[in-house]
C-alpha cells in the first residue's frame, strides 16, 4: 500500500518530559508534575492563573509546577513580546515574577508595559527590553512551542499531569483530583 | 479545555467514509479569493496538505487554523504547502483570513456546495459543512495519510507533522537507493 491511514493520532503524550531546562516551581521529582502550555495574552490563560496557584497551594512539595510557552503570536499580538519578556526576566533570575505580573496584567502588554513590570521587579529594564525587541529567546520559545505541538497541544491552557495531556474541565476541582490521584 | 475532549464525544464521531491512504486525490479548482482559483495539480512536484474544516468564524474551526498558521513554517520547511477548505463564499473567507492574519490560501467550496468535501468524502449531509477532516497529499497525488476529527474537536498538528516527514524519510531512501543502482 503507498500511504498510510491512522484512525486516531496519539495525541495526548508528553514527548519532551519536563526537566532542568524548563521554568519550574517545585522539585523535579515531587510525585505530581503538572506542566502548562500556555500564552500571556490568551483569556482562558489568565483565567486559570489562579487555578494553578490554588492546585499549588493545596498540593505544596508534592507538586512542581512548570510552564512553557506556546504564544499563537497573529491572533495575540502582544504574546511574543511578553513571552520573550517572562524569559528575559528568567536570565536575570526573576522568571516567576514576570510571569505573575503578566498575568495579573493581561490587558496591558505594551512594549512600555514590559519595561514598567520590569522597572517595578528591579530589573535591567534596558537589557530586558532589547532583549524583546531583538527576539533574544525566539529559539526558546520555538522548542516550547513545537514540543507542545508534538505532545497534542491544540490550543491554550494545556496542561499535562505526569507527562498525560488533562482533558477534563477548567475548574479548581476537576484539576485538582486528577493531580491529586499521583499523590 | 476549550478544544479537548471527553470520551463520550470521541465515541460520538461517525464512521468516516473520508479517502483513505494510497486512493489518488481527485483534483479540484476553487476560488482562494473572489477574482482567483487555484487547483490541486498545481501543487503536483510538492506535498500539500488539505484541511477541510465545518465553518469560518465558528471557535474551535478559529482555533484549528489559528494554530497550522503558526505551524505553517514547519510544513514549509518540510517542503510542503497548506490550503483550509470550506463550503463558506470566497468573500466570507477574506473576511475571515483577514481578521486571523492567516498565511495560507482559504478554498471555498460554495458552488455546487461542498462538491470536494464530497470527492473526499468527508461531506456532511443534513449539516451542510464538510468534516474537519485532514488529508496529506505526497507529491505525486497521492493521498499519503487521511485523519476525520469529531467535529468539536481540533486535531492538532502532530498527525501531519509525522505524515509530511514520513513522506520526507520516503523520499530520502529513494534517492539514496537511485543513487546506489
Amino acid at each position: 500500500m503507498k500511504g498510510v491511514q491512522t484512525e486516531s493520532i496519539p495525541l495526548t503524550r508528553l514527548t519532551v518530559p519536563v526537566a532542568r531546562r524548563d521554568h519550574i516551581q517545585g522539585r523535579l521529582d515531587a510525585p505530581v508534575t503538572l506542566l502548562e502550555y500556555g500564552d500571556y495574552e490568551c483569556p482562558y490563560c489568565g483565567q486559570v492563573f489562579p487555578m494553578v496557584k490554588a492546585v499549588q497551594e493545596r498540593l505544596g512539595d508534592g507538586l512542581c509546577f512548570a510552564f512553557r510557552h506556546f504564544p499563537l503570536t497573529n491572533v495575540h499580538p502582544h504574546s511574543e513580546h511578553a513571552a520573550e519578556a517572562a524569559e528575559g526576566a528568567g536570565a536575570q533570575g526573576k522568571f516567576w515574577m514576570m510571569h505573575d505580573a503578566l498575568f495579573e496584567n493581561q490587558g496591558a502588554l505594551e512594549d512600555e508595559d514590559l519595561i514598567r513590570y520590569a522597572t517595578a521587579l528591579r530589573l535591567n529594564a534596558r537589557r530586558l527590553i532589547t532583549e524583546v525587541q531583538t527576539g533574544a529567546y525566539a529559539t526558546r520559545l520555538r522548542e516550547d512551542f513545537m514540543s507542545g505541538i508534538r505532545g497534542g497541544v491544540n490550543g491554550t491552557p494545556t496542561f499535562f499531569i505526569n507527562g498525560i495531556r488533562y482533558d477534563g474541565a477548567r475548574a479548581l476541582s476537576d484539576l485538582l483530583n486528577a493531580a491529586a490521584l499521583h499523590l | 479545555m476549550a478544544n479537548q475532549v471527553t470520551q463520550k464525544q470521541k465515541s460520538g464521531s461517525r464512521k468516516s467514509k473520508a479517502l483513505s491512504g494510497g486512493t489518488k486525490a481527485p483534483d479540484f479548482t476553487l476560488h482562494s479569493t473572489p477574482d482567483q482559483f487555484v487547483s490541486l495539480s498545481e501543487f503536483q512536484g510538492q506535498p500539500v496538505v488539505l484541511a477541510f474544516y465545518p465553518a469560518d468564524w465558528s471557535p474551535v474551526c478559529g482555533d484549528e487554523m489559528a494554530l497550522f498558521n503558526e505551524v505553517l513554517p514547519e510544513f514549509q520547511n518540510l517542503g510542503a504547502e497548506l490550503v483550509g477548505i470550506s463550503v463558506d463564499g470566497a468573500w466570507c473567507h477574506a473576511a475571515f483570513a483577514r481578521d486571523r492574519k492567516l498565511h495560507f490560501p482559504l478554498l471555498a467550496d460554495f458552488e455546487p456546495k461542498g462538491a470536494v468535501a464530497r470527492q473526499y468524502g468527508v461531506y456532511r449531509d443534513g449539516d451542510g459543512v464538510s468534516e474537519r477532516a485532514l488529508f496529506v497529499i505526497d507529491e505525486e497525488g497521492f493521498i499519503h495519510w487521511s485523519y476525520v476529527s469529531p467535529l468539536g474537536v481540533n486535531p492538532g498538528a502532530n498527525g501531519v507533522l509525522s505524515a509530511l516527514e514520513d513522506l520526507e524519510n520516503k523520499k530520502t531512501a529513494k534517492n539514496h537507493n537511485t543513487q546506489r543502482s
